[in-house]
């Protein structure tokens, strides 16, 4: 789960990473008048959205006055920030964040990541800040400190400090490099994280040591632990067929295809997509339904899937193993009656029962094209999506 | 003996008194696994499917010689119960549970080092399907029927990939010595490289076919074994080629996040050493049994 630069800012400050006076703003009046509160004599305006880049797009403006804190923030509120993370549709902007211009001296890089190759937390640095990672690691390779931190002790101080002295940060400020570091690896840990980002850190020119930007990332499967974490969550910042398949337990990923695909497990679902690409299809969306094909979760699966206007057929790739075909095949039938489906839908069954399964599809009466290996239900799923488009007409009925 | 498993080896069921564990228990049984008890707090003295419950995997230890362990806890407290696992003497563990944070895998691969190696527990999973040796054992939720026994052994993530993997075989009459689901997290007990050692050594095995995914190192750490270290054939799918950059797939594990992590780059350089690609998943089948009529 991703929460917002305010929030991230406001986490870290609490496990002692300084951060600029700031003030979070739902509209205009309310940006200008929070700045006078907080004093000072610049501010930058920053859209408050789930996606770096922001300063590109336009979603970061250095202010000097009230009237130009208003007209930054008028540029912003309610439209949408596309940046190179966000995709084309770009994300809603209903949140600014107004905040005391910081006397910049050097920036850095400071990120904190899951390595899947150590199996534990890295620390990744660079002196080349405000560029993001993938740039650096491109352009400044020999620029990027790394440091993994032995899980049953913790970060300790002499790995702070080496990573500080690594980056030349001035010796004087080595001890305040070490709290922020600390203070970044505890609330990793002990908020459940999978990515802290400060960048840029900045030294500045009153010698201190501020988190410019953060982003923080939060690891799903822990935020059974973190009930004040999960308040964090902004639907505004999601893909709303995303929420509403999260909401209902399935794990859903919406793409620009036209091919829906239901399927279970998570490899098979990614491995029927790319079959859908090989057969000159392209597919809509990802969609696993889990172990259990209940009748309840493909009817929900249907349901997702026909609420993405792009659809124009459905690919149902069930692999029945400890649920029986028979029984997958019960759960099409009723999801087919109960949802309202005018495209065509291919069933690919394999695994137990597999022949009643196909049995009771063929006798349901309903217009379902049955298919016996993937690449066949590929096939037929992208001839049955260009016969439609070419057609112009919809459900046939396979004999 | 196959890898990891055979027909003896002594398993207990962490977790046996939930719903999906008793299925999956009377499965494996029925099966013909070697099911010798279960583990749950507070319920020790308890059966399940006729076998005796402890409340700690110690006692199970003490009691019924178990070696193997199947963790069905859920996510909240899975990790304490393989760690529990290591503790009580149990040499190899398979945790099923999807959704285990990933700090508490942090911690629990950290535990697992206090042992030095010939006494330290093996782990696969979590969020796995499970092993099995056709004809032998079965420790996970695979429907044993699938698997014809035989030489090709298979390493996956996911589980429904491999059983549609294992089922194409079965269908060219190919058998499987040993299939074991690494799982589908970021951080799991066992890699692609630490069972393809295994493989290797194992005079059952002839030919190896391994099923990826996008996202994470894993794959290339295996490429490098492979070149290094293998030398039988090896057969590989990578799944997730029309997976768009930084999106989780489903698998916790499965997004792509660095250079090397997409499917493109993953077939590329596990076709740089050697390894025979199955260009699409429908034909992992076929392509193995190519690999092994140029093997014989």
């Amino acid at each position: 789960m991703d929460i917002h630069e305010y929030q991230a800012k406001e986490l870290l400050s609490n496990f002692g990473v300084e951060v600029p006076p700031g003030a979070l703003a739902y509209s205009p009046e309310q940006a200008t008048y929070r700045a006078r509160e907080m004093g000072g004599d610049k501010w930058i305006v920053k859209a408050q959205v789930h996606a770096g880049g922001r300063g590109k797009a336009g979603g970061v403006k250095l202010c000097e006055t009230d009237v130009e804190i208003q007209e930054a923030c008028e540029g912003m509120f309610g439209q949408k920030l596309v940046t190179h993370q966000t995709g084309s549709e770009g994300k809603g902007i209903y949140r600014v964040y107004v905040e005391g211009a910081v006397p910049i001296a050097k920036e850095f890089y400071l990120g904190f990541v899951l390595d899947r190759s150590s199996q534990r937390i890295m620390i990744v640095a660079s002196a080349e800040g405000g560029m993001e990672i993938e740039e650096i690691s491109a352009e400044r390779p020999d620029s990027i400190v790394r440091s993994t931190v032995e899980p049953a002790v913790g970060l300790q101080d002499f790995q702070a400090r080496e990573i500080a002295f690594k980056l030349g940060i001035e010796p004087a400020l080595t001890q305040k490099m070490v709290r922020t570091l600390q203070g970044c690896y505890r609330a990793f840990t002990d908020l459940d994280a999978t990515m802290v980002e400060v960048n840029p850190l900045v030294v500045t020119g009153d010698d201190r040591v501020v988190a410019l930007d953060a982003k923080m990332t939060f690891d799903d499967n822990a935020l059974f632990r973190h009930p004040q974490v999960s308040e964090l969550r902004d639907k505004s910042q999601e893909d709303p067929r995303e929420s509403r398949a999260a909401d209902r337990g399935l794990s859903y990923v919406g793409l620009d295809g036209n091919i829906g695909c239901i399927v279970n497990g998570a490899g098979l679902a990614m491995a029927t997509m790319d079959t859908i690409m090989l057969a000159g299809g392209e597919p809509a969306n990802f969609l696993d339904i889990g172990g259990g094909a209940t009748p309840e979760r493909v009817a929900k699966a249907f349901r997702l899937v026909m609420s993405d206007k792009n659809v124009q057929a459905v690919l149902v790739n069930i692999f029945a193993g400890i649920n029986r075909c028979d029984w997958v095949a019960e759960g099409v039938v009723q999801a087919l009656k109960e949802v309202q489906v005018d495209v065509p839908v291919i069933v690919r069954l394999a695994g137990t029962n597999v022949e009643e399964g196909q049995k009771i599809l063929a006798q349901s009466g309903l217009p379902v094209i049955r298919a016996n290996t993937l690449m066949e239900a590929a096939e037929r799923a992208v001839g049955a999506w260009r016969n439609d488009v070419a057609m112009g007409t919809h459900l046939k009925v396979a004999k | 003996m196959s890898i990891l498993l055979d027909r003896d080896t002594k398993v207990i069921v962490q977790g046996i008194t939930g719903k999906m564990a008793r299925f999956h228990t009377k499965d494996m049984l029925e099966y013909g696994t070697n099911v010798v008890g279960g583990v749950v707090p507070g319920k020790g003295g308890e059966t399940v499917e006729g076998v005796p419950v402890f409340d700690t995997v110690k006692e199970a230890v003490e009691a019924t010689g178990a070696e193997a362990s199947l963790v069905f806890v859920p996510p909240p407290f899975a990790a304490d119960s393989i760690m529990e696992a290591a503790d009580g003497g149990i040499r190899y563990c398979v945790c099923i549970t999807d959704g285990i944070p990933a700090q508490d895998m942090i911690r629990v691969k950290r535990y697992m080092m206090r042992y030095p190696k010939e006494r330290r527990m093996v782990l696969t999973g979590p969020n796995c399907a499970g092993t099995i040796s056709p004809g032998k054992a079965l420790l996970g939720i695979m429907p044993g029927h699938i698997y014809l026994q035989g030489n090709v052994g298979i390493i996956g993530r996911s589980g429904t990939l491999g059983y549609e993997a294992a089922a194409q075989m079965k269908e060219l009459g190919i058998g499987v010595s040993t299939s074991v689901g690494i799982g589908g997290d970021p951080i799991n007990g066992s890699s692609f490289r630490d069972i393809l050692e295994r493989f290797e050594n194992d005079p059952e095995t002839h030919v190896i076919c391994m099923i990826g995914e996008i996202g994470g190192p894993q794959e290339a750490e295996a490429a490098e074994y492979i070149r290094d270290h293998v030398t039988k054939p090896v057969v590989a799918y990578v799944a997730g080629l029309t997976a768009p950059k930084g999106r989780t797939m489903g698998h916790a594990g499965a997004i792509i996040s660095a250079f090397g992590e997409s499917a493109s780059e993953k077939v590329e350089i596990l076709s740089g050493v050697g390894v025979t690609v199955a260009e699409n998943p429908a034909v992992i089948g076929k392509t193995v049994a190519s690999v092994m009529g140029k093997a014989a």
